[in-house]
């Protein structure tokens, strides 16, 4: 499998990374010697191996359903780099 | 600082007539001296404040806490003069990767994006270190996002190692944790912390001749720290001597309700393990850490590393672990599949960097275009890549799949022995700019690190021996899960029996 | 029964399937401690977890594995011991994790059936696919500045369950029904409030058309924002009407994301979901997989109250009462709660009839509910024994009753003030239908001559002479042995 340069565009564009077009081409060469490289794994044997998604053994721990956080929009806030507290802002969203 | 210069005179007049001066000393021997009152934590704080002041040109620190360490220094002298002493790490000057959240103090995970951020909260290991009474200095520069392993993709420039050759060539620390592990070589400060998702504690602590240890994960709570790989993240102690990185870890493990995937386990005392008797222990070597390209006195020093652990009463017993060629690979779509989603959050809406655009895709495209990095962008799109539809299985399901197999190595391998001894790195530390051109090339430093990261296991690098070169080499012993106190006991012994007692010259010459 | 909609070139029957987004009840969110409340101050209700810091974590409510449990057994479906959260990536303003936390190769829940009651009587079985507990996003809010949108975060991570049928409904009657019947269910379950207005219960509506006869199932739109049943009829019915018409012409339906418009009944394209998503999702590393135990299922299902099917049936067999009757008593819990109590060792239909026309009627025309009614169940019950034990006339019990409705009293002490007591003592009665007869001959000769009618008129009068406290059947009686009527 191989990444073109239309493939690198969907992938920024799905991870919302900005890439100046002249980079596409070195970038999804550069992507390619990854991929390529990382496909020798096809040549391990994983039939009927479970894919392993944690390495934590323990069963998942929960919480009680108690109201305990919350109610600090001053530090929810405090970094927000363009504000109109109480909200966040972001450039008009049409829906 | 005119207080902290009138001190270090009264400071310098006291120690001028010893041999170590206080940062200089490990953790274990200034606890003594700051148990006995031989020494204040002002003291011990202001020598490490006056060692980073004369080695600025490591880079080691993003942001250093001068003001505030001396004021928590303070606190525990008054703690100590009160007798009311929280422990072994009362009054020890402590590093950290400005991977973790810290209260007030700027965090930068070494990105542009995360200019200006300011936590309002504390992460749980640098929290679990101040309630040890420990001494945060300052936050160590690291790879952005911890992606890397030569701390060279810093938004705040590269960091020096500490160990100079005479070619005139500034070293790489290794990464990501490399400002920690140059802090630590250069006494900086006392002990730092690093953190490890596939490496990143352990290969900079083999380049700069420390030791670095990354404990089982789940041992230490991710809450607060920023995340690379959240499978995989762990925090770690990187120190001068494994005794300090016991004590050290002591003061960071422990369960916490806020990580799910902290394991609710008792700490146990990780020193009071460290009985310098490995007479049985069997110690596995596996066939399969040699590797094309890997240095020959690599091989060497881990031949060298078995005997000394054999000439001490272990039993060396020759191990397989079949699919370790494979857990790099793997690594790299595990983490950047991980990291590409991790770091979605990073969006110029709540924090840190924003560039404006016309429209919301465009300011999230402008403020993630602008405020990542090479290598950051390059994880995020392979992860992105990998995750994605069409893909997934061939990728993503088959890498869980070989991490599986990885993890059924070491659980074969460790019905037959106690410890696994490896190299810890391929080469020792490479000048800044070599290896830059070939991600994979770059990728390759974590080649023995990594597949005990993959099953989550503790392991620790020892400084083994110095290379051809003359720069360090670090040994590297793996344990099973949660057997923290067996990995401490065996690399107390290995460092012992190594005796490595070269600090790193030439560094000063640029103070 | 069957919708049809007649085109030019074919008749097209709609298939829906509906994706419920229902806000499960709780104090906290589903990830963080925060407080789910609705209507509080922005960003408010926000934890450093919820706006997705650097380092935050989230730890699962173990309310709200109970809760998605709970509905799943209500929808009588089958519970997976092993669940898994995932992360679906995506970038929205609202969303400040970047992915939201759900459940997509392995939910808590699937393989329901839920049975709908139509208008009609009849009942129609409607598979449900999945059930799956999932995040809500935060709320953007677009009309406070001209260049930019606001984000409230309060919202952001409290629970939903997803509920996603099968596209098993052929028409907005069903569709209707089938929402009506889960809103019923998890209220019934106190799982989700069922509040379509607040949000708390949400329709994705999938439509698509065909032509009658075909099988395979056409292009589907998604209509988002229904936020009440009539609402989303109406967007079915536009949906499908639209659909047909651009197959009809020669056109294709393009699968998208619409939004409806309650202003004009219609949906149209949205914008910012045209682009095509690639959510890649994976196993979300910060948590471990959901793992229950038979017995912890068990323990949940002990606690179910029963619920509307079983209700409805045993109100038709044990109470006698019609299948229309029984649908409206129990759709809404507090009703058939209410009910129950008014029919608690009384004449079922008797409480079904007074509960559905007297009571319905009054709370109707003081747009009140049932929980705010003025009549207690007790006291409604207490006006029934009055009328059966002929303390009082259904005439009186009426006036009585309403009575009750203006000041909330006790029936028997209304009866006692008023004096309102049924005249039972034949003598009295006697006396006034001698009186009636006395006074109009005219009509006592046409109810002689056979006029049946005539005899109501004259119970009317006896009434009035009786203040209407007469038994009316006693009266009756009379007329009858007296005229021969």
């Amino acid at each position: 499998m191989s990444l073109d340069t239309d493939t690198v565009r969907r992938i920024a564009n799905l991870a919302r990374i900005k890439i100046e077009e002249e980079k596409m081409a070195p970038l999804a060469d550069e992507l390619n010697q990854i991929i390529g490289w990382i496909e020798q794994l096809s040549e391990v044997d994983t039939d009927g191996v479970a894919p392993m998604t944690s390495v934590t053994k323990i069963d998942m721990p929960s919480r009680e359903d108690v109201i305990s956080d919350g109610g600090c929009e001053d530090k929810v806030l405090a970094n927000a780099p363009s504000g109109e507290p109480p909200y966040f802002a972001v450039p008009k969203v049409v829906e | 600082m005119p207080p902290v210069a009138s001190r270090l005179i009264l400071l310098f007049r006291k120690w001028s007539n010893k041999m170590t001066k206080p940062n200089e000393l490990t953790i274990a021997d200034a606890r003594d001296a700051l148990t006995k009152g031989d020494l204040s934590a002002v003291e011990l704080t202001t020598s490490c404040i006056q060692a980073m002041d004369g080695a600025q040109d490591l880079n080691a620190f993003i942001t250093e806490t001068p003001e505030l360490s001396l004021e928590r220094a303070a606190q525990s002298d008054a703690r100590i003069a009160k007798k009311e002493s929280r422990g072994a790490l009362e009054g020890i000057p402590i590093a950290v990767k400005d991977l973790y959240c810290t209260e007030g103090v700027l965090t930068t995970a070494a990105s542009h994006i995360l200019d200006g951020f300011v936590p309002p909260y504390e992460s749980t290991v640098t929290e679990n270190l101040r309630n040890a009474g420990s001494v945060m200095t300052g936050k160590t520069n690291l790879d952005e996002f911890a992606m890397g392993s030569a701390n060279v993709t810093s938004h705040y420039g590269p960091v020096k190692n500490p160990w100079k050759l005479d070619d005139g060539k500034d070293r790489v620390p290794g990464g990501s944790s490399g400002g920690s592990a140059a802090a630590v070589a250069a006494h900086l400060s006392l002990g730092a912390i690093g953190t490890d998702t596939g490496g990143s504690i352990r290969q900079p602590a083999s380049f700069c001749g420390i030791v670095g240890m990354k404990p089982t994960y789940g041992r230490c709570s991710r809450w607060g720290t920023v995340a690379f790989a959240s499978s995989l993240d762990q925090a770690g102690p990187m120190t001068k001597t494994v005794r300090d990185a016991a004590i050290m870890l002591q003061g960071m493990a422990g369960h916490d309700v806020k990580d799910s995937t902290s394991v609710p386990m008792v700490v146990p005392d990780f020193e009071a393990a460290i009985t310098g008797d490995v007479r049985g222990l069997k110690v596995g070597i596996p066939k399969e850490y040699v590797i094309d390209g890997a240095l020959e006195e690599i091989s060497e020093i881990w031949k060298k590393g078995a005997e000394m652990l054999r000439d001490a009463g272990a039993e060396i017993i020759d191990i397989t672990l079949p699919h370790t060629k494979y857990a790099l690979p793997a690594y790299y779509i595990i983490a950047p599949a991980e990291a590409s989603s991790n770091l979605s959050r990073y969006d110029g809406v709540r924090y840190g960097l924003r560039v404006e655009g016309d429209s919301l895709d465009e300011m999230y495209a402008n403020t993630r275009g602008e405020g990542f990095g090479d290598e950051v962008k390059r994880r995020i799109l392979i992860g992105a890549y990998v995750l994605s539809a069409g893909y997934y299985d061939a990728y993503y399901v088959k890498a869980q799949q070989v991490r599986s197999r990885i993890a059924e190595d070491f659980n074969t391998a460790f019905q037959d022995v106690d410890v696994i001894l490896t190299p810890t790195a391929p080469s020792t530390a490479f000048a800044i700019g070599e290896k830059m051109d070939d991600p994979i090339v770059m990728y390759m430093n974590d080649v023995f690190t990594v597949p005990a990261s993959m099953a989550g296991l503790p392991c620790i690098s020892v400084p083994g021996g110095l290379g051809d070169d003359g720069l360090p080499l670090g040994l590297h012993l793996i344990s099973k899960p949660f057997d923290e106190q067996t990995l401490f006991r065996a690399a107390d012994v290995l460092e012992r029996q190594a005796n490595f007692t070269a600090q790193p010259k030439g560094w000063e010459i640029n103070r | 029964m069957s919708y049809i909609i007649k085109g030019h070139k074919h008749d097209w029957e709609i298939v829906i399937g509906l994706e419920i987004h229902a806000q499960v009840i709780s104090n906290s969110k589903l990830f963080s401690g925060s407080a789910t409340a609705f209507g509080s101050d922005p960003n408010t209700q926000v934890s450093l977890i919820d706006a997705a810091m650097p380092g935050m974590l989230p730890v699962i409510n173990k309310h709200c594995i109970a809760q998605a449990v709970k509905t799943g057994l209500g929808l009588n479906a089958k519970i997976n011991m092993y669940s898994v959260f995932e992360r679906k990536n995506y970038f929205y303003a609202d969303l400040p994790q970047g992915y939201q936390i759900t459940q997509f190769l392995h939910p808590i829940v699937v393989e329901g059936l839920l049975t709908i009651d139509m208008e009609d009587g009849s009942t129609r079985e409607i598979g449900i696919e999945r059930l799956h507990m999932e995040q809500d996003a935060g709320k953007s809010i677009h009309d406070k500045d001209p260049r930019r949108t606001f984000i409230d975060l309060n919202r952001a991570g409290v629970c939903l369950m997803e509920i996603v049928s099968h596209p098993a409904m052929h028409s907005p009657e069903e569709a209707g029904a089938y929402v009506r019947k889960v809103r019923s269910i998890v209220r019934y379950l106190e799982t989700c409030d069922g509040n379509m207005e607040e949000g708390s219960m949400r329709a994705d509506v999938n439509v698509s058309v065909r032509p009658v006869g075909d099988t395979k199932l056409w292009t589907r739109t998604e209509t988002k924002n229904v936020n009440s049943v009539r609402f989303m009829m109406q967007a079915i019915e536009f949906e499908a009407q639209r659909q047909v018409e651009v197959w009809e012409a020669g056109g294709e339906v393009k699968q998208q994301t619409r939004l409806f418009d309650p202003d004009s009944g219609e949906t149209r394209s949205m914008r910012s979901k045209e682009e095509a998503h690639d959510y890649r999702y994976f196993p979300c590393p910060d948590l471990l997989p959901i793992e229950l135990t038979q017995s912890y299922v068990d323990d949940i299902k002990a606690t179910m109250p029963e619920l509307p099917d079983a209700k409805k049936h045993r109100l038709m067999s044990d109470n006698g009462l019609s299948a229309y009757d029984a649908d409206v008593l129990v759709a809404e819990r507090e009703v058939a709660d209410y009910f129950e109590i008014v029919a608690k060792g009384r004449d079922a239909k008797v409480a079904a009839n007074w509960v559905i026309s007297n009571l319905f009627g009054a709370l109707k025309g003081a747009e009140k509910g049932i929980l705010e009614s003025p009549v207690s169940a007790e006291n409604l019950g207490n006006l029934l024994d009055l009328l059966a034990d002929d303390t009082i006339s259904g005439r009186i019990a009426k006036d009585v009753f309403e009575i009750m409705f203006s000041t909330g009293q006790d029936p028997a002490a209304i009866v006692e003030e008023k004096g309102l007591k049924q005249i039972t003592d034949t003598g009295a009665i006697e006396a006034a239908v001698d009186q009636a007869i006395a006074e109009n001959p005219e009509q006592a000769d046409e109810v002689r001559a056979g006029n049946g009618k005539a005899i109501g008129w004259f119970v009317g009068q006896v009434m009035q002479k009786t203040q209407g406290k007469a038994n009316p059947q006693a009266v009756n009686k009379l007329l009858r042995d007296k005229l021969g009527g």
